[in-house]
């Protein structure tokens, strides 16, 4: 039986099934709410509720949105013809924030992970090449993460995105910026070597 | 708490807090370990890519009271630099690293594993030839003692000219004895030869109907000895 009431004990447990809350963080972050005033629970409930309600996934990008297509789908300045492959929503706001691309998106929802079982038909890889020939795409930029599922995502995507006058490229993978050489580890030091960038003279 | 050194392959990772992971790693001497690697989610990480799945490392690790350590240090000892910029062979690398992480347990080193897991990469890292997995999956079954009968009926033991596949019950049976799903003559042939001394010309084997046979053999075998599905091998088939 707990010692807590009842309905405490249910607040931590919903707490604790968040990621990355375990069960002393629950009960910190319960028993905040309840000494706080009546009004921030009260304001955290309506958020959540709210987010729940008014959100979906845009029906073209699967970018999370609150009409049926998301802001940059939308957005009139942006070049159609350029798209973006990401794994989940947030990698959106992470391109986003480099300024640097002024493409549409498309966010498969996950990664290839054959150690989890999450193979190609649980991701939306279908709905990318059908958006491929209607939309005219240009080039196709393949955005995942550079770790094992998103390096494996990348590699079916190339294999699958094999359409006639279709550009597929896929983001740089080298040194990160203020990190000293010698920390490097072999696969991203030779792919830094492999990508390299001619800043004079004539490539070989 | 003391540091202490181990060659290993890392099996698999699990996200850990904001940018952690727990890695868990197959090592030579002490068998399947569970460590933390902090910050390592992070793109300026000194550990880089050398904790992915399939690494084969040299770890510095720091022991605690609980049953996670500390990953303190990491140097490659072998990098699959083509086992990670091709989908088959990722795919092949994944389904060892499934099989080892449900035979392997924590606190039961078992160096002969790790070396056929370490060879096992390897062979994939250098040729990736199309019966790997199926000649690791019968190797892994041998080596716990459960290798398949092929010769004889399981249930009467006569060697008869039709034998039938039953791995409920660990290999072939004939007809009168229950008989089970129809295997070709050389498909047997080969999985003969994988657990006998024929693994070299197994490897070379080009892709056929009957390569796809004896891996599924293999990988019945393997999950029935488990009893789970295994995941890697259903994801390589979709993909």
């Amino acid at each position: 039986m707990s010692a807590y009431a009842d309905s405490v004990q249910d607040l931590i447990d919903a707490f604790a099934r968040l990621p990355g809350i375990g069960p002393k963080s629950a009960q910190r972050i319960a028993f905040h709410l309840l000494k706080a005033e009546p009004e921030e629970s009260r304001n955290l409930a309506s958020a959540v509720t709210a987010a729940r309600e008014r959100t979906r996934f845009c029906e073209r990008c699967f970018n999370i949105s609150e009409e049926t297509l998301c802001s940059i789908c939308v957005d009139p300045k942006r070049d159609s013809d350029l798209l973006c492959v990401v794994e989940e929503p947030r990698d959106v706001v992470a391109v986003e924030r480099t300024l640097e691309f002024r493409g549409r998106y498309h966010v498969l929802g996950g990664a290839i992970d054959h150690l989890q079982g999450v193979g190609p038909e649980q991701l939306r890889i279908k709905e990318l090449l059908a958006r491929v020939g209607p939309e005219e795409t240009r080039e196709v930029v393949i955005c995942t993460n550079p770790n094992l599922e998103g390096e494996a995502t990348a590699l079916y995507l190339n294999r699958v995105l094999d359409v006639p006058g279709l550009i597929v490229s896929q983001i740089a993978s080298g040194l990160p910026v203020g990190g000293d050489l010698e920390y490097a580890d072999e696969l991203t030091l030779g792919r830094a070597l492999t990508g390299r960038r001619l800043i004079q003279g004539e490539s070989t | 708490m003391s540091l202490y050194r181990e060659v290993a392959v890392v099996l698999r990772t699990y996200k850990l807090a904001e940018a952690d992971r727990i890695v868990v790693l197959l090592t030579r001497e002490k068998g399947k370990v569970r460590a933390v690697a902090k910050g390592v989610r992070r793109t300026g990480s000194k550990f880089g890519s050398r904790l992915e799945p399939g690494s084969h490392v040299e770890l510095q690790l720091r022991e605690s009271r609980g049953d996670l350590e500390l990953v303190t240090q990491a140097e490659t000892v072998e990098p699959h630099v083509k086992s990670r910029s091709d989908l088959t062979r990722l795919g092949h690398s994944a389904a060892l690293l499934e099989a080892v992480d449900q035979l392997s347990q924590v606190g039961k080193p078992d160096p002969r594993l790790h070396d056929m897991l370490v060879g096992g990469l390897r062979v994939i890292e250098d040729r990736d030839p199309p019966l790997v997995v199926a000649a690791f999956y019968l190797r892994l079954l041998a080596h716990e003692g459960v290798s398949p009968e092929l010769d004889r009926c399981v249930g009467c033991g006569q060697v008869v000219e039709r034998l039938y596949w039953a791995p409920e019950v660990g290999g072939v049976r004939c007809g009168p004895c229950g008989g089970g799903r129809n295997v070709s003559p050389e498909s047997l042939s080969v999985t003969r030869a994988t657990l006998g001394g024929g693994l070299n010309a197994v490897l070379d084997l080009p892709d056929s109907s009957k390569t796809h046979d004896v891996e599924s053999l293999a990988s019945e075998m393997l999950e029935l000895h488990i009893e789970r599905r295994l995941k890697a091998l259903r994801v390589i088939h979709n993909s």
